[in-house]
Formats: structure tokens, sequence, C-alpha cells
């Protein structure tokens, strides 16, 4: 009965205009339209009603409050803070402690990261197995979890300053490590001088080199002699203007050490446990990266007598780290956000000092998190930005 | 050092002599016993799983074996680097997949090794990298990257790199059976001409029956990692000795 279609049927043509509410198009631009619409009643209704409840309790908006002494103290500031300083400046304090422990989290976490990463691949069984142990354990414990263990498992159980620990001509107790700072004399221009001199011949050798070695195939030591031009060079001048610096050691003066330079626990606890966790990511990174490289493209290599190190070079890293730096750049973000776990033991971060304490005295919410969310969502927009620009030159070009 | 070795040297491009492999307990390769004379071509055949790439990848130390010798070019294969160094020099390799350089132009990956092995003048390795891909004629596709181009040209290219670091030995895997069947031609093509050429040995791991017979001094017949039969062409296609090698040349003679 079916196979007989009704003769008066009509297939429907390609170009008739279908009804107003089965045109795709049409039909997702109503959708949006009421999306868009449903998000700014949304916002409206919050702002409206956090406006009223702010007036009611006798709170003014705007960013007047900046300006307001914070008489709060900050544990740690790397620029001149006091109390009587403003909330404007906390914020600023904030910021820098912010950026001071994501830089060295970074630092430590890429550097840590890639020995376990490239160790998890060694044919040595025991230091494979040690790094796939270290990356299953540090990456499955929360970070927070972390951050406890090394602040009150290990350094709040320190001695306290008279019986210090001596470390790297230093001292640790339950205050901090506490360090010798060199202080630069007059004199030291000059190795500031030496040094800047080293880098240009250096780059300039190496372009030299580079210039050499394509028109004779000749090859120059350029690493060996960029460690003399960068390292020996300033540090010939150095001893020869009769070693400008003095070392500030910190001394016990009565109950705690003065001089040198001061890492408060909560730094290190926080960097400690942001290195170590984030180290276990990228250590997963980097191997999927170098796993990433097909083994014919080392056969490749090796068939045509390139040696382990050229093949290094010229074919693994290049490939390999096409696929790293991307997530790569994303742990650096994870890591800079978590930095803000730094309110559960008190390292002075942004979110700490403005978001919190700022926060609670002032009472000005909506303009403390706007500024602070603010804050976060520029580095991601940055990092994404990098990404993008990063993934469109490194892309293999294909047909 | 002894002089029958010298005279070896002097006699023969490659020499397997008991040349024996394991892959753990699994014996791939048995008592292989194989002399290549200089500029002779020999095409290997035999059914999948029968260890011709093995033996091949052996020549050329990307496998290593665990008895016997091989020699190239009158240098023993040991673990000494600068044995295996010297002999990679000498002999270039064709792979299934090309293993091309997918960050690199066409142009520099046949420049990579004369520059960064050979130590030769950027200028005189692209001189000669144009050279060899005019020869498998794709010189238009120097600037070009790798998935660019198509697998038959892929493949020319990675003939042309090896071409470039001028070795005296290629050694080719299957380097037809992952094209489709319009690019084997121009690649078949490109090999039949490196022949004509003479002076190049080549051992060619092929079931291109039409290329054996066109250019292949010796046809080698593997089975279960041994060496069952080898022949000149005609011989060996028309009259197979062995019961397996006839089975074998029925089956694929089919397709
Ligand atoms: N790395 C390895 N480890 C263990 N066994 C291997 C390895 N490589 C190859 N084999 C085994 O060795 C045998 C010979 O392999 P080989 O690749 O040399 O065969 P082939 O003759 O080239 O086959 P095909 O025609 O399929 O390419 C096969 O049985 C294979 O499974
Ligand atoms: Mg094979």
């Amino acid at each position: 009965m079916s196979s007989n279609r009704p003769s008066s049927e009509s297939p429907t043509k390609p170009d008739s205009t279908p009804r107003f509410w089965n045109d795709p198009d049409k039909r997702a631009l109503i959708f949006q339209g009421l999306i868009v619409l449903a998000l700014g009643a949304f916002i409206l209704t919050v702002v409206s009603n956090t406006l009223h409840n702010l007036e009611q309790r006798g709170i003014t908006t705007g960013f007047d409050f900046l300006s307001v002494e914070a008489g709060f103290g900050i544990l740690q500031s790397l620029i001149p803070y006091s109390e009587a300083d403003s909330y404007g400046r906390t914020f600023i304090v904030g910021l820098l402690n912010t950026v001071l422990v994501s830089f060295l989290g970074i630092i430590a976490a890429t550097f840590l990261g890639f020995l376990i990463g490239v160790g998890r691949l060694s044919k040595n069984w025991l230091l494979a197995k040690i790094c796939a142990v270290y990356v299953e354990i540090f990456r499955n414990i929360p970070l927070l979890l972390q951050i406890f263990f090394w602040y009150f498992a290990v350094l709040r159980t320190l001695p306290s300053p008279r019986q210090s620990f001596e470390l790297f001509g230093g001292y640790l107790n339950v205050r901090g490590l506490y360090l010798p700072a060199p202080i630069l004399e007059d004199g030291f221009g000059i190795v500031w001088t030496a040094l800047i001199v080293g880098i240009v011949a250096t780059w300039l050798f190496k372009r030299w080199a580079d210039k050499k070695h394509d028109e004779s195939g000749r090859e120059y030591p350029v690493g060996l002699i960029a460690l003399g031009l960068i390292v020996g060079l300033p540090l010939l001048v150095f001893f020869f203007a009769g070693a400008p610096v003095t070392m500030d050691y910190p001394a016990l003066k009565g109950f705690n050490f003065r001089g040198g330079v001061t890492l408060i626990p909560e730094l290190i606890a926080l960097w400690l446990a942001l290195t170590i966790y984030t180290a276990a990511f990228i250590a997963e990174i980097v191997r999927g990266g170098i796993l990433a490289v097909p083994h014919g493209q080392l056969e490749a290599a090796s068939a045509l007598g390139l040696p382990r190190g050229r093949t290094l070079r010229f074919i693994i890293i290049p490939q390999a780290l096409r696929v790293i730096i991307p997530p790569l750049t994303s742990q650096y973000l994870n890591l800079t956000k978590n930095s803000s776990l730094a309110t559960a033991i008190g390292y002075p971060d942004l979110v700490s000092v403005f978001a919190g304490t700022t926060l609670n005295q002032t009472g000005q919410a909506i303009e403390v998190i706007f500024m602070t969310m603010a804050v976060y969502l520029t580095l991601s927009v940055l990092t994404s930005i990098f990404m993008n620009w990063y993934n469109s030159r490194s892309a293999l070009i294909e047909r | 050092m002894s002089t029958l070795e010298k005279s070896n040297q002097a006699q023969f491009m490659i020499e397997l002599r008991d040349m024996n492999k394991w892959y753990g307990e699994f014996h791939v390769l048995k008592n292989i016993n194989l002399q290549v004379q200089r500029g002779e071509r020999i095409v290997i055949c035999g059914p999948s799983g029968s260890g011709k790439s093995t033996m091949i990848r052996c020549i050329n130390r990307l496998e290593e074996h665990q008895k016997g010798d091989i020699i190239v070019n009158g240098t023993e294969l040991t673990n000494d680097l600068k044995n295996i160094e010297l002999i990679r020099r000498d002999v270039g390799m064709v792979f299934q997949h090309f293993n091309l350089f997918p960050h690199l132009t066409v142009l520099e990956n046949c420049c990579l090794a004369p520059i960064w092995v050979k130590k030769k003048p950027r200028a005189e390795a692209e001189a000669t990298a144009m050279e060899y891909l005019e020869r498998v004629k794709i010189p238009d596709q120097a600037l070009k990257y790798p998935g660019q181009l198509s697998g038959g040209q892929q493949q020319r290219v990675a003939i042309a790199r090896s071409l470039c670091m001028n070795p005296d030995v290629m050694l080719f895997d299957e380097p037809t059976s992952a094209l489709d069947p319009e690019m084997i031609k121009e690649v078949l093509d490109v090999m039949i001409e490196l022949a004509d050429e003479g002076g190049m040995t080549m051992l060619c791991v092929t079931h291109e029956m039409g290329f054996a017979k066109t250019v292949a001094d010796r046809v080698i017949f593997m089975d279960a990692g041994q060496i069952i039969e080898e022949n000149e062409p005609h011989e060996f296609f028309n009259n197979p000795q062995h019961e397996r090698t006839q089975l074998f040349l029925s089956q694929i003679l089919q397709h």
C-alpha cells in the first residue's frame, strides 16, 4: 500500500521558502535574541537589587574608597607599605605578591616538570618508576591539602629561631628562611656593563657563526663561547674590580633574625605546593609531547646518519614543543589562579589582601570583586591571545 | 683484518654471514647468508611477517642483530657507534610511510643531513637538493611542506632526501604499498630510472612483480625468517623451485 505514493503530493523543491519557524537561520536568530533578553533582564535585576540593598545599608558605590587609609598591616610587601597607606595601595601590594609567587612557581614547576617528564621516559627502570609515582601522587592530592601539608606539617613544626637549621649559609626556622643578601657597592656597575657586553657579543658571534656555517659548513663551539662571554667575562671583571659586593648576613638579635632577605613560611609553603603540584601536570604534558613525535621520525633521522644530539635539536624538540606549549601555557594560568588558595594559610596575595581584608573593611564588594576578577580575566585573555598566536604560527601546513 | 676480509671488502657491498636475530624469545631471522655485489639490484619478497623489513633494517642498524656478521662496504656492524655512523653515511633508506619531517619544507628535508652530517655549505647542499628534486620530477614543490603533497610526491621527496647524502646503497621497504594505485607508477618510474643509471646498490622489499622483472638482478624469497630461494627474475617467476615460493607466487599473481 505504501509502495505507491499518491501522485498529488509534489516533492519539496529545494528553493521553496520554508515556514518562518522551520528556517534554521531565522530560528537561531530568535533563540539568540531570547537568550540575550533573558540575560539582560537577569543582570538588570541583580544590579538594581544590589544597588538598592547597598543604599539601604548606607554604603556608597564608586571607587573613592581606594584613596582612603587602609589601617591594616600586610605580612609581606615588595613595595614600601605601612598601615597609613591607602586601600588602592593594598591592591598593588596584593597583586605584586600574587605575581611573585606565580613567577617563582612557574619557573620552578617548568624546571621540575621537564625533568620528571623526561625522566619518566628514561630507559632506567627505577628512575622512570620514581617519576611515574611522583606524578600519580602529586596530581591526585588536592592542592589545598598539599599547601596545608607544607605549611602546618612541615614549616610550622620547625624549631624556634634560637634552634634554627643552617641552610645555604642562611637559617631556617618556624619564622621562615633567612638568607644572606648581596649588597652591591659603587664599583658594581662595571660588572653589569660586562654582562651586557657579553650578551651582545654572544648575539653577534652567533650570527657570524651561523653565516659562516651556511657558507662553509664549518661549525664553531657557539655554546662554549656563549658561556665564556656571558658568565666568564662578567666574573673576570668582577674579580678585577675587587669583588665590589658585601654580603648582608642574617644574625640573631634577641628573639629573631635581622638582616639579609627573609622568605616567610607562607610564601615557601605556597611556592612548594604550587610547584610540586603543577610540575606533575607539566611532566605529563612533556611526556605526551615527546611521545607524540612518531617513531618513524627517529628512524628517518637515524637512517640519514643524524647523531642523537642533532636529532633531538632538529627533529624531536621542534615537533614536541608544538604539542607541549599550548597546554603548558594553560598550566601557567592554572598555577596563577591556584595561587589564590594563599588565603587559606594567610599568604598576602591579591585575593587574601584585597578581596579579603580590604573588602571586609570597606564593604565595597562589587568594586573589589570586579577589580580582582578583572586582574585574573586579563591574565586569561592575554594567555589565550598568546596561545592562538602560537597555534596559528606553529600549525603544520597541510592541504 | 685478514686478507680474506680485505678481499671481501673489494668484492661485496653488503655481506650477511649466519646472521640471527631474536625479538625476546621469538627467532625472527634464522641464519641469513647474503652477499650483495656493488651495483647489484635485489628484490626481496615473501609473506607478511617473514622478516623482510627486519632484515634490511639490520643493515643500517635500525635493528640490532644478535649473532653472525654484517659487513657493509668493508665496515663491520658492531656496537661501535663510529662504525654505525660510517655505515649510515653509505646507506640510504626509504620507508613505507615516507617519514618526511613535517615541520620542514621539502628543501629543508633534503638539506638537513648534508649540512649537519656531511658539513656541506648551505648553498651547495641546496643546489644538490634541487638537482635530485629535479630528478624525481618535483623541483616546483621545493618550498612546500610535506603535508601539502600527495603520497606519491612525498615518497619521491623521501627518495631525493636519501639520494642527497650520496649513498652507495639504497634500501627500500615497501616504498609503494602505502600509495594509491595511480601514484605507484610515478614512484616506481623514479626507482627504475635510478636503477637504470647504474652504480647504485639497491635492496628493495616489494610485491611489485613487474618492477622485479624489469630491474632486479636477483629476487630473494623469504619465509619464516629464512631465505628460502633466490634466483634471477626470469627463473624465479617461471620456474620457482620451492613449494612455498610457488604458493606465494600463485597467491600474489592472482591479484
Ligand atoms: N619490535 C618488534 N617486537 C617483536 N616482534 C616484532 C617486532 N617487529 C617485528 N616483529 C615480528 O617479527 C616478524 C617479522 O617482521 P617484519 O616486519 O620483518 O616482517 P615483514 O616480512 O616485513 O612483513 P610485512 O610484509 O608485513 O611488512 C613478524 O612476525 C613481527 O610480528
Ligand atoms: Mg615489512
